[in-house]
């Protein structure tokens, strides 16, 4: 075995040791939130991501705290964006803060890509780069984007940006560059080693619990034992686009 | 007389041939040096932004490519409809058309975020998408359009004339059909997301069209000094009258419409009252100064030599101006007018959610635009100095009946 | 595409051996060829000669895979091939002339777009980062199972 390799075997015995102590030890400490993740569903890094899942989020708007910004530094972070909110700049996740013109009644709630079954961005891409990957994750591939905007005009939540400058020091995992339209991706690095998006884990980890994420099409993730509970929308439900990301109480 | 000599304009006028060039291409390479500069800076030096994402390049692309379509319109009068007058014109007209679409479709490709990618978006379609379809439109067009100018140029291809211009009748129309729906088919904004942009585009392409049409077929006549035909002058003026009437009528019903749905009160008193810029281009550029001041003009009974100015150019030169107007309005005040994501609430963000975007063009979105501009006068310089546009009918130096077919 | 792009590189290639072959006759000491600085890899993931032909093969397949499907074989990624080629001067593959990947790109004026986007430097963790890696696997031992490769 040469120099080279020994890192990757080394990785695999790795992933081969755990799995085998993981699986034993997994239903002692898993947290219960966090058990939909378990061993079953996992997915190799050679296997493609599969139409028996489809990703998606609840928003409990009423856990959602006014003036809040866990969610959007998180996202910020993980995904390498400045944090400015100039006309120019990317915003994957923003915080909306509604107040009932009749009632006077306010609320605050993140914004972000709501990774529709029946993606206008996607309809409107005329090369294909705006995507939806096959467990329901919408996402823009920037080596087919040609930076036209029509998805910009499309999207009827203002999901995505356009980077206006050049960008450097990308983090490795989330590449962005000048020119493309970008949104949010779900952290679709992160789903993809079972790890939940930036943004809800932070929610979580502050001890906000506004946000749950998981599989639709799984009956007994957490997401939909939530949704089955209480009522819950999807914004601009006139346009049947049957979004991944609901909320409830609004 | 000097003009004998100079009926093809080829022998001609040199110099002030050679100024007109001069123009265009610094207006071109005004466009490329903003181009150089937004491509290596990023369009952070443009006035475009997260929420007007389409800014003044595309009000002038989108026009000049609505334009192209509509100025093969005096052609396809002539073969599709048989009118020997506009027949005489096709070969100018569909040269015209061209050249605009050229104008139009060059603005477009340098605005885009990765113009180094062209080949991508002619490699990669996705058939679901109205944008894609309007890049088939676009190349075919050039094609069917470039045929059927060799079949109306080339005595010997003569006959086919009729048969490809009835081809580049339907792709026109299929083409602008494609273009309105851009718009047509954006379910997400209250500006658009109707069917009528599609007929309402069509309409308009065929005034702004044939607008441009008469302002260079006049500057032609006066360049050679020339009058032309009384007659023909009366039968374009009505036509333009009547495209300037339905693009008003469309545009009226199209906000009757939008009037009548609660849901689109907001939208309407955002265009037609309070919106600021948008109302007033809508009112004083679109309506007034594209619309009703034409007609009346065109209308207006008036002597013989005060008839010239407004047939043949101030009336076409405002419907133009209008026609830009209008594109301002429907593209950057479609945008500007904020998505109503939560009806009923007030809402706020930092992403400028729920307030009016706010839009002002940088000297780089004015470079690009006129340099779309500045393309097509060109071209269409370069085209009638080198081929014979001139329509032949009151051309009596050479006036050749006997190519009537 | 990849017909075209193929001819364009022998091309480029002929080119390039031509150019060399002409400079070679005066130089008797040898031709000019890239400077690369050295990076912390010895031995890549393909052979030498294999991965000159047609590594932009193998990552433009790799790259559709992952962004497309979701499939995150590291063999191939261009993560892994910035994290091993990084110079140990700059850290990065493309920072100077001599960094791995503009070495030769420069030296054959092969014009790469892969940075406009992608980071030419492998990733640090930020202590943050690592403080939340921490946290996440005790929620989710999973994590770890990926762990060792994401975290060089």
């Amino acid at each position: 075995m040469n120099e080279h390799d020994k890192p990757n075997s080394v990785e695999a015995q790795a992933r081969r040791d755990f799995l085998k102590t993981g699986a034993l030890v997994a239903g002692a400490t898993l947290a219960p939130g966090v058990l939909f993740y378990g061993v079953a569903h996992s997915r190799a890094p050679e296997e493609a991501a599969s139409s028996d899942k489809r990703f998606g989020l609840l928003i409990d708007t009423t856990k959602c705290g006014d003036g809040c910004n866990d969610c959007v530094s998180a996202c910020n972070t993980e995904n390498g964006l400045t944090g400015e909110t100039g006309p120019q700049d990317s915003q994957w996740i923003r915080k909306v803060d509604i107040k009932d013109l009749r009632t006077g009644y306010v609320q605050s709630l993140p914004m972000m890509c709501q990774h529709c079954e029946n993606p206008p961005c996607v309809d409107v891409c005329p090369t294909g780069a705006s995507m939806k990957r096959a467990d329901g994750i919408v996402l823009v591939d920037r080596h087919t984007c040609i930076g036209c905007r029509y998805c910009m005009m499309a999207c009827p939540y203002k999901a995505r940006s356009f980077v206006h400058e050049p960008l450097t020091d990308q983090n490795p995992e989330v590449p962005r560059g000048k020119g493309c339209v970008e949104s949010c991706t779900f952290c679709v690095q992160r789903v993809d080693r079972d790890e939940q998006p930036a943004c809800v884990e932070a929610c979580n980890t502050q001890g906000h619990n506004a946000m749950i994420f998981g599989d639709l099409k799984d009956p007994e993730s957490a997401l939909n034992k939530a949704l089955k509970a209480a009522s819950s929308i999807e914004v601009r439900a006139d346009l049947a686009l049957n979004t991944g990301v609901r909320y409830q109480g609004i | 007389m000097a003009q004998e000599h100079c009926t093809n304009q080829g022998e001609c006028r040199t110099g002030q041939f050679t100024a007109l060039l001069a123009l265009g291409g610094l207006v071109i390479l005004g466009a490329l040096y903003a181009f150089f500069t937004l491509e290596h800076h990023g369009h952070v030096l443009t006035g475009m932004n997260n929420q007007i994402v389409w800014g003044l390049p595309h009000v002038f692309a989108v026009f000049l490519i609505v334009a192209a379509s509509g100025a093969l319109n005096v052609a396809s009068i002539g073969s599709v409809f048989g009118k020997d007058v506009y027949k005489k014109r096709a070969p100018l007209s569909g040269m015209l058309a061209l050249a605009l679409l050229a104008g139009g479709l060059a603005v477009l490709v340098l605005d885009l975020g990765r113009p180094d990618r062209l080949i991508v978006a002619m490699t990669h379609y996705n058939f679901q998408s109205i944008f894609a379809w309007n890049m088939i439109f676009y190349n075919g067009f050039f094609a069917i359009v470039g045929l059927y100018l060799i079949t109306l140029m080339d005595r010997k291809l003569k006959a086919w004339s009729k048969p490809v211009g009835y081809m580049a009748f339907f792709w026109r129309l299929g083409l602008t059909t494609a273009t309105g729906s851009i718009f047509g088919f954006l379910v997400a904004r209250a500006g658009y997301n109707s069917a009528l942009m599609a007929p309402m585009f069509i309409i308009m392409s065929f005034a702004y069209g044939l607008a441009i049409f008469m302002v260079v077929q006049s500057a032609m006549y006066t360049w050679n000094g020339l009058v032309l035909d009384e007659g023909v002058r009366r039968r374009m003026k009505n036509l333009l009258a009547i495209f300037v009437g339905a693009s008003l009528y469309f545009t009226v019903v199209f906000h009757l419409t939008n009037l009548y749905f609660a849901k689109q009160w907001d939208f309407e008193r955002f265009i037609l009252l309070d919106g600021g810029i948008y109302t007033q281009v809508f009112w004083i550029g679109q309506v007034l100064l594209g619309g009703i001041v034409p007609l009346i003009l065109l209308f207006m009974p008036r002597t013989k030599d005060a008839q010239k100015i407004c047939f043949c150019f101030l009336a076409p030169l405002l419907v133009i101006l209008g026609g830009l107007a209008q594109m301002y309005v429907t593209i950057i005040g479609g945008q500007a007018f904020p998505m109503q994501m939560f009806p009923g609430h007030e809402v706020t963000s930092t992403f400028f959610d729920g307030v009016v975007a706010q839009y002002s063009p940088t000297m780089y979105e004015w470079l690009l635009g006129m340099g779309g501009v500045g393309i097509t006068f060109v071209l269409t310089v370069v085209a009638v100095r080198a081929f014979k546009f001139m329509p032949q009918d009151d051309f009596h130096v050479l006036q050749m009946r006997r190519s009537t077919d | 595409m990849a017909r075209l792009a193929k001819w364009l590189r022998l091309a480029a290639l002929m080119f390039a051996v031509a150019f060399s072959a002409i400079a070679s006759i005066p130089a008797v000491a040898g031709v000019d060829l890239p400077k690369i600085e050295k990076g912390k890899g010895d031995k890549c993931v393909e052979d030498t000669q294999y991965m000159r032909r047609n590594h932009m093969d193998l990552l433009k397949h790799h790259r559709d895979d992952t962004m497309r499907k979701g499939i995150r074989t590291t063999k191939h990624s261009l993560k892994k091939c910035v994290e091993c080629h990084a110079s140990e001067k700059s850290g990065s593959v493309a920072a100077s002339k001599e960094d791995f990947c503009a070495a030769c790109h420069s030296y054959a004026s092969v014009k790469l777009d892969c940075w406009d986007c992608h980071a030419t430097k492998p990733g640090k963790k930020s202590p943050t980062q690592l403080g939340q890696g921490g946290v996440q696997m005790q929620s989710s031992p999973l994590i770890a199972a990926t762990q060792p490769g994401e975290s060089k």
